[in-house]
């Protein structure tokens, strides 16, 4: 990864595009430090994310990944997580509103095992948002998941976009998703930022 | 059938020794038509163990008439070389060597301590080094298991390790489940010996007791001792390797430094 320099504004969805081994999801994961970079540094709210404590700082920048990796136990349980790393709990009446922000009323007692490869992804969406995180990180959401399922969580991730004015990075192979979900986006090539602008622009050139 | 053959002991050691090599090695063909490769290195295992007991036994010979405390330097570098074999089943684990010896030392190192001032382990050279051996050989077994558990369960969740990183969970917590996992898999074989002492099988210590003229209800509650050290003595060597290993797995900005394909400083 050499010379990404770029910023996200909140309210909007920023996405990266480009072929498999382009640097995306590297580059994505040094924006919650999840890796350390070898040089260069992150921005939050005009702060250098080296003087944030690891913990708040990926609170503060959420992140769904590819596969939902949820823990076992119930659906609840999953949601509580984040919040109680720093002691605190999350109400019931939270559970249940995030869980309809996904679409999944009512799933709050559902162990996670038995939950479809779309549910589990919307679940991990509501995950993250127990945070409330003020930056989310997307690693391509919707690649393990069939069409159905893939437009239920693109769905979702325009409502979070619309509704909480949070800045969205959002990982894609697919230029027609980035093209329906996102305002800019970023191309990478072997590491290298090589195009940058208004998606409309970027993606057709 | 042997001891009819042979008439010098050491032949018939040898020989002895041969006969039960060959049944291990029964087992090793058996395991490579199932495609599971242990010949070279039960081969070497084999014979490094056999040239090392030897050597060992012509050691102990020259130290019966060295004065007690030369056995704490025979005791400490046997800790240094368990540390350095049981560091080779933690591959890729950073200061597994370092990791492996610190805590071989805490657990063997301390039971022993504990157990020779309370009078439960004998000073005399002969009494100390074989039975202080016995809870470093099973302490260097329990690390091995433990680490080696603890390895192969975070490379497997390394998607849920990094998901609770990504939630705010610190580091320690994050790999928390794999900590007790690793620590309760590898005290089983220690449980097990406790649990079918007696039963399944009476060890050699209390046969050796028995045929140097013991009581064997005295030789019975020694041998029950012994294991309940070295129960003491893993379950010590597993708690502090686990817990100095769940710190090295981290990064100091709680990035996963273990992560398949990674290499690592100091492994």
């Amino acid at each position: 990864m050499e010379n990404a320099t770029f910023e996200v504004f909140r309210g909007e969805t920023l996405a990266i595009v480009g072929a498999s081994g382009s640097g995306k999801t590297s580059l994505l994961r040094l924006l919650n430090r999840l890796d350390e970079p070898t040089s260069g540094t992150v921005f939050l709210e005009g702060k250098d994310y080296r003087q944030i404590p690891p913990q708040d700082l990926r609170r503060r920048v959420g992140m769904v990944m590819q596969r939902p990796f949820l823990f076992p136990g119930s659906v609840a349980d999953n949601l509580r997580f984040g919040p109680r790393q720093r002691d605190e709990s999350l109400s019931d009446d939270r559970i249940e509103e995030l869980l309809s922000g996904v679409g999944l009323a009512g799933y709050g007692s559902r162990d996670v095992a038995n939950l479809s490869g779309g549910e589990a992804q919307r679940v991990s969406f509501a995950r993250t948002l127990a945070n409330s995180p003020e930056a989310l990180l997307l690693d391509e959401p919707t690649s393990a998941l069939d069409e159905d399922s893939k437009r239920e969580v693109e769905r979702i991730m325009v409502k979070i976009g619309d509704e909480q004015g949070i800045a969205c990075v959002l990982v894609s192979h697919d230029p027609a998703q980035a093209s329906r979900l996102a305002e800019r986006a970023l191309v990478m090539e072997a590491g290298r930022i090589t195009r940058a602008g208004k998606i409309s622009e970027v993606i057709r050139a | 059938m042997l001891k009819h053959l042979l008439s010098n002991q050491l032949q018939l050691g040898l020989a002895q020794a041969a006969v039960a090599a060959l049944a291990a090695l029964m087992v090793v063909l058996l395991a490579r038509k199932r495609g599971i490769q242990l010949v070279s290195e039960l081969t070497i295992a084999m014979v490094r163990g056999l040239v090392q007991i030897v050597a060992v036994g012509s050691i102990l010979l020259l130290l019966l008439r060295s004065p007690s405390w030369t056995s704490g330097f025979l005791l400490a570098a046997m800790i240094v070389a368990a540390g350095a074999t049981s560091a080779r089943r933690a591959k890729g684990m950073p200061q597994a060597f370092e990791v492996s010896t610190w805590a071989i030392a805490c657990g063997a190192g301390s039971v022993i301590a504990i157990m020779v001032i309370a009078g439960v382990i004998d000073t005399p050279i002969t009494a100390l080094v074989p039975v202080g051996s016995m809870l470093i050989a099973n302490a260097m077994n329990t690390n091995g298991l433990a680490l080696n558990r603890f390895r192969s369960d975070v490379l497997a969740h390394v998607g849920e390790v990094e998901a609770a990183l990504a939630l705010g969970a610190d580091g320690r917590s994050s790999v928390a489940p794999y900590v007790q996992g690793a620590f309760e898999a590898s005290l089983i074989p220690a449980i097990d010996s406790l649990r079918s002492l007696g039963i399944v099988w009476i060890p050699g210590l209390m046969a050796g007791m028995l045929l140097s003229g013991a009581r064997p209800v005295y030789a019975a509650i020694y041998q029950f001792v012994v294991l309940a050290m070295i129960f003491a003595a893993s379950g010590l060597t597993s708690l502090v390797s686990t817990l100095l290993m769940r710190a090295r797995v981290m990064s100091p900005a709680e990035q996963l430094i273990l992560r398949p394909g990674q290499k690592t400083a100091g492994s």
